[in-house]
């Protein structure tokens, strides 16, 4: 165990944003608004100062603290731990910078905002990086309910719009009904085992055989932590949510918010359950879930209209595409999917907040009312057609590294024909993007028709996110979105950072090692061949097909209407009809298929272990 | 304690699930999910529970070797009450805010985000 100043970064990475969000309350209450927004956008620098400095300092092993000082004598302890890694703390440095470059880009932003959106925005983040870095089941639900809470009020920020509402308590309902089946799961292994921190639970179950009780703990613990992560038939409050949501929220909720679900589902499984429930099951169980995810996020991405909407289900698609990467239980799968999560943080970042831009200039977020509105020397234009690209998976960008690496996981383990699913995904999802992104400001290809709102959501005639409508586009939004598309670059070209993520993903699966350093004070174990995480010739070759099928996808969508018979095109357009009216925005439905995935989730898993 | 505690624990989450799937107003809504968070309340004091046994007080008074019920997971239901608080409040506020934009409470009638 480290002992020494950075065992103070973890618990103050923490608490820091809580006490500032008091402060930014108070100074916009008793001094003025520039002052707030100033602090709160400091707040934000300095823990994501604190937490590279915990990447930096978890180089040679966890840091790990106890709070009260309460450390484990002779393994045993009743004291509650933060157990940091370095993917952890990277994680959690991904949720500071997100968050720093959202409030820069919100400068001159919310109309109705007062320093209240600041201080949720800064709750949010406490949330986030207190879920990463704890090393505690119930503080993981805390943390998971305070990220909850404070995301559902920030989705609901314009209060006076009847989607906004409608949105954020679908959003809540859903997602608090998960976590309170995630507390009874947490209820059923402190039953068991009489512990609650994950190295002591890991501890207890090793080894033991996985009977009814502890199927069931994990399903109820995962079910909330896949809730969150939008996985098929969980995913319906994610649309919802996004399209509703101010655009900077939606940055960190598509960003981070989302994947922080699959790092907990990883979290958990690889360092409580991983010696009870077979590997092969769980692989199968989400290889399935994963391909059903990535599946029906592409076919409704390329669908959707609505721009928030379009990348809402490139999100639930490339969360498909993690939870395939977390299936393969390898560390270079692990690698993959952490630099494709902070690649496509990026780089979706960069495309809400562009779309952001877009609506608060003309008022409308729809692909038809916005049809060549905003033209190609609006310097959103080539921005968003770059960040089209990249999503696709283009090199040397983060998301396209991501990909490379997770595809070659994925073939190491005995799976190449994930390789081709990976690239129809990011060329669907991409090519999606790419046509939204000629439509509305190159203004290619024909103006779609108007669309009934009774059938799908439309995005036209919105408010403004701004006090006025924006004649020019402020420098500091740029530079937000700027920042977000270097970032997602540096992933892609630095391979110092590739390493280090590597290495960090052979850590992060080493289960004996957890256990050591938080329980025993172990120094850490020399790392065992961390996976090269790397451009190869393939990787850059499957990056390139990949974008050329988007653009072909892309070109399809906007000049081949013609050409596709009559017939073809309605039998489509009848399958179609069906998977989105499943989509149905009522609460009750969103119950039904949360209940229902619990139920296929538990047979995906209890089923293959019956005796 | 007994399996009727867990019995009922179990019952109040499904019937809370229920009520949410089948309400036709939103209150009613917000309320189910209230019940099926007490069914974990019931569920975390169940786990804790012993008969003949005293609460986790310790003074001069009574020596520390006593049974108690384990007071972790007390802890834990009074966090989950704070939290189920703080939801609550936050869905009431939500459901008052789409009374006002849509005039309704009715799931049934908030046709407004499809497909």
């Amino acid at each position: 165990m480290y002992q020494g100043p950075a065992t103070a970064l973890a618990p103050l990475a923490v608490a820091l944003p809580v006490v500032l969000a008091c402060v930014v309350l108070i100074v916009e209450r008793w001094a003025s608004r520039r002052l707030a927004d100033l602090l709160a956008v400091g707040t934000t620098v300095l823990v994501f100062g604190l937490t590279a400095a915990l990447v930096a300092a978890t180089r040679d092993g966890r840091v790990v603290t106890w709070s009260g000082g309460w450390v484990p004598r002779g393994g045993l302890s009743v004291g509650i731990a933060l157990v940091v890694d370095q993917l952890a703390a990277g994680i959690a440095c991904l949720a500071a910078g997100l968050t720093c470059c959202a409030l820069l880009y919100s400068w001159r932003y919310l109309k109705t905002a007062r320093a209240h959106y600041q201080a949720l925005m800064l709750l949010f983040l406490a949330g986030m990086v207190g879920f990463s870095l704890t090393g505690d089941l119930f503080n993981m639900f805390v943390f998971f309910e305070l990220m909850g809470v404070t995301a559902f009020a920030l989705t609901g920020l314009h209060i006076e719009e009847p989607d906004s509402v409608q949105g954020s308590l679908n959003f809540a309902v859903i997602n608090s009904l998960g976590a309170y089946l995630s507390l009874m799961g947490i209820g059923l292994l402190y039953a068991r085992t009489g512990q609650l921190g994950l190295a002591q639970l890991g501890a207890r179950l090793a080894g033991r055989h996985a009977d009814g009780l502890i199927v069931a703990a994990f399903v109820l613990v995962t079910i909330g932590f896949l809730v969150k992560a939008a996985m098929v038939p969980l995913h319906f409050w994610l649309a919802d949510a996004h399209a509703v949501a101010p655009a900077p929220v939606c940055v960190l909720m598509s960003g981070v918010m989302v994947e922080l679900g699959v790092y907990a589902l990883a979290r958990v499984y690889l360092t409580v359950f991983s010696a009870s429930i077979p590997a092969p099951v769980v692989q199968r169980t989400f290889l399935v879930t994963g391909l059903l995810t990535a599946a029906l996020g592409s076919v409704m991405c390329f669908a959707q209209r609505h721009l928030k909407r379009l990348l809402a289900y490139s999100t639930i698609a490339h969360t498909g595409l993690f939870l395939i990467g977390f299936a393969l239980l390898s560390p270079d799968g692990l690698a993959g999917v952490a630099l494709y999560v902070a690649g496509h943080a990026g780089v979706k970042g960069a495309l809400f907040l562009l779309v952001g831009v877009v609506l608060d200039r003309y008022q409308s977020v729809d692909e038809g009312e916005l049809f060549g509105r905003v033209g190609g020397r609006h310097p959103a234009c080539w921005m968003f057609l770059l960040a089209a690209l990249a999503l696709a998976g283009l090199p040397p960008f983060g998301p396209g590294l991501g990909k490379a690496v997770t595809e070659e996981a994925a073939a190491t383990a005995g799976h190449p024909w994930l390789v081709a699913v990976f690239v129809l995904v990011s060329a669907v999802t991409g090519g999606a993007v790419l046509r939204a992104g000629l439509r509305v400001f190159l203004g290619r290809g024909h103006r779609p028709e108007p669309i009934e709102p009774v059938e799908q959501m439309s995005g036209g005639r919105k408010e403004p996110e701004t006090e006025n409508t924006l004649r020019r586009t402020p420098l500091t939004m740029l530079v937000a979105i700027g920042m977000l598309l270097i970032g997602s670059t540096a992933v892609g070209v630095l391979p110092g950072l590739a390493a280090a993520v590597g290495r960090a993903a052979a850590v992060f699966g080493d289960q004996a090692g957890y256990l050591d350093q938080a329980l025993f004070a172990a120094s850490a174990p020399p790392v065992a061949a961390a996976p090269v995480a790397w451009w190869s010739s393939s990787g850059v070759l499957l990056g390139v097909a990949s974008t050329v099928l988007a653009a072909v996808v892309a070109g399809l969508s906007l000049y081949a209407h013609p050409l596709v018979p009559h017939r073809l095109r309605s039998h489509l357009a009848a399958g179609f009809e069906v998977v989105r009216g499943l989509h149905s925005g009522h609460l009750g439905d969103y119950v039904a298929w949360l209940i229902f995935g619990a139920a296929g989730l538990a047979a995906l898993i209890g089923l293959p272990l019956l005796p | 304690m007994g399996v009727l505690a867990y019995a009922v624990a179990g019952w109040l989450v499904i019937v809370g699930a229920l009520g949410m799937l089948r309400s036709r107003n939103l209150v009613q809504a917000t309320v189910a999910l209230s019940v099926a968070q007490s069914g974990t309340y019931v569920f975390l004091l169940a786990i804790g529970y012993q008969w003949s046994a005293t609460a986790p007080v310790f003074s001069s008074g009574s020596p520390p070797t006593n049974q108690v019920v384990d007071p972790v997971v007390q802890a834990m239901a009074l966090t989950d009450i704070v939290v189920s608080a703080m939801v609550t409040a936050l869905l009431l506020a939500l459901t008052i805010q789409i009374e006002k934009t849509h005039r309704t409470l009715d799931p049934d009638e908030l046709q407004r985000l499809k497909g």
